[in-house]
């Protein structure tokens, strides 16, 4: 097997970067794929949680390139599926404790028996993002329909360009299509037209989200989701198939504005 | 120090020896010989082809040129010249001769008197010499910058947090929305020009356009020159 490194990441903090990389990595693992989630944001660290692993960890990812301990040791296998597997980060260093070359060297002994390295950037564009950026083949960029995390994913995929690394694939994440709708908020066309990269997911503003990721349980294993649903779409076209995107439209179209005006409901 | 009357580059096929001066023939070859002399390890046994422009050199001054680097342990292997008479005098010494490259050639042109470029234009050459600049094949992204000391193309958009600035114009082949700053030394000629024009901040030499002014916004193609001394932005239809 030669697994495929892709890294997650933005630029901009809070966008979804551990979010979407968690969701991914399920909706991937529930389609068989054999999948390793890195939480690369040392010092920092989220995805455990958000996975719900968090009392599981023994051994992290500095332990692991300090060959404090071996692979199998640091990577925990998910409740759920047992093809999913984390390797966190370590709390208690900071990003200098890992360095690009480790990470390559890291992916590279996992890609033997995975067919997914998920890798979870730190925001920001220094070490940690070089970290992240260093073993990947693809990178996917988490951004929010607001001007200052647009600008922020156009910065990084300048960086991103500069390394060989690019085009890179877009996830617009937390996107109000009722606000789009009243042009508050920027459309995935506003989006795709300062950024010029493909859309590989466009996921909905959902409450959801929030309360999966407190309780441990991503939002992908709950299909009445639609956020949930956006994310499971996202596994499916990385793997290859063609899906169009999800209708978000909650515009009342001309005839069901008219069936409101006249059953006045 | 004054400056050699010449100056010696490593090229792919060893070194070259450019001399182009008005300097007398005898101050050059001193000039020369005291720096071959200067660093006679770095220069023994080195091959040099010579370039000499436009310059007239007779088969005398070439002779002795020659005659100073062979005692130097260099070999002249080829003489390169515009001049006519001086590659004649080159082939009268068994030299190997070749015409001055095109590209530099006309770049000598430029100063060279109105008798050599009628004369050039006589001899059917059609070729325009136009002015160097920068070619960009990439969308310029935030935090990125391009200048160039001629003019800049950007063949895609330059986003907002982008610069472009060049000394003399630039072209933006989509939409900019970064900033621009044409004639960047001061040529208030220089134009800037898009397919789009949303600059968050314009400057023409000495002159600055923020985006506040919505008029300079152009979502068609537009360009923006200095009228008056103010930038002024005109859509071209």
């Amino acid at each position: 097997m030669a697994g495929r490194v892709i890294t997650i990441t933005s630029g901009k903090g809070g966008v979804g970067k551990t979010t979407a990389t968690a969701n991914i990595g399920i909706a991937l693992a529930s389609q068989g794929k054999r999948v390793v989630v890195i939480d690369a944001d040392i010092g920092l660290r989220n995805l455990d949680v958000i996975m719900g692993l968090e009392n599981r960890i023994v051994y992290d990812l500095v332990d692991l390139v300090e060959g404090s301990c071996q692979l199998r040791q640091a990577m925990i296998k998910h409740k759920k599926f047992n093809s999913l597997f984390l390797i966190p980060a370590a709390q208690t260093r900071d990003k200098m404790a890992v360095s690009p070359d480790d990470m390559v060297a890291l992916t590279d002994e996992l890609r033997q028996d995975c067919d997914y390295i998920l890798i979870d950037s730190p925001a920001g564009i220094e070490r940690g993002f070089r970290n992240a950026l260093e073993p990947a083949d693809e990178v996917l960029i988490v951004t929010n329909p607001e001007v200052s995390a647009v600008r922020d994913a156009d910065r990084i995929i300048g960086l991103i360009e500069a390394a060989d690394k690019g085009p890179g694939k877009l996830l617009l994440n937390r996107l109000k299509i009722d606000m789009v709708n009243k042009g508050e908020m920027l459309s995935s066309d506003d989006v795709y037209d300062i950024l010029g990269l493909e859309i590989v997911g466009i996921i909905p503003e959902d409450e959801l989200v929030l309360s999966a990721s407190n309780s441990g349980i991503p939002v992908s294993l709950n299909l009445d989701s639609k956020a949930g649903m956006a994310f499971n779409n996202v596994a499916r076209r990385m793997l290859g198939e063609d899906l169009p995107f999800m209708k978000l439209d909650a515009k009342p179209g001309l005839l069901r504005r008219l069936a409101q005006f006249f059953g006045g409901n | 120090m004054r400056d050699d009357p010449f100056s010696i580059k490593g090229s792919n096929d060893g070194l070259l020896l450019s001399i182009d001066t008005s300097e007398s023939w005898q101050t050059v070859t001193r000039a020369l010989a005291d720096k071959l002399d200067a660093r006679k390890q770095a220069f023994a046994g080195a091959i040099f082809k010579v370039e000499l422009w436009e310059r007239t050199v007779a088969k005398s001054e070439l002779r002795t040129l020659r005659a100073i680097l062979e005692r130097r342990g260099v070999t002249l292997s080829l003489v390169r010249s515009a001049s006519e008479s001086s590659l004649e005098a080159a082939k009268a010494l068994d030299l190997p001769t070749e015409l001055s490259k095109r590209r530099q050639a006309r770049r000598r042109r430029a100063k060279s008197s109105p008798k050599t470029v009628l004369r050039k234009m006589a001899l059917g050459n059609s070729e325009e010499a136009g002015s160097p600049g920068i070619m960009f094949r990439r969308t310029l992204r935030s935090g990125r910058t391009i200048h160039s000391d001629g003019h800049a193309i950007v063949f895609g958009d330059v986003n907002p947090g982008a610069e472009v600035s060049a000394v003399g114009d630039i072209v933006v082949w989509g939409s900019l929305r970064g900033v621009a700053h044409a004639g960047s030394a001061g040529d208030e000629t220089a134009v800037v020009c898009a397919l789009e024009m949303r600059p968050s901040q314009l400057k023409i030499a000495g002159l600055t356009l923020s985006q506040d002014s919505a008029k300079h916004q152009q979502r068609r193609p537009a360009i923006a020159r200095i009228h008056d001394q103010k930038i002024i932005v005109k859509a071209g239809d």
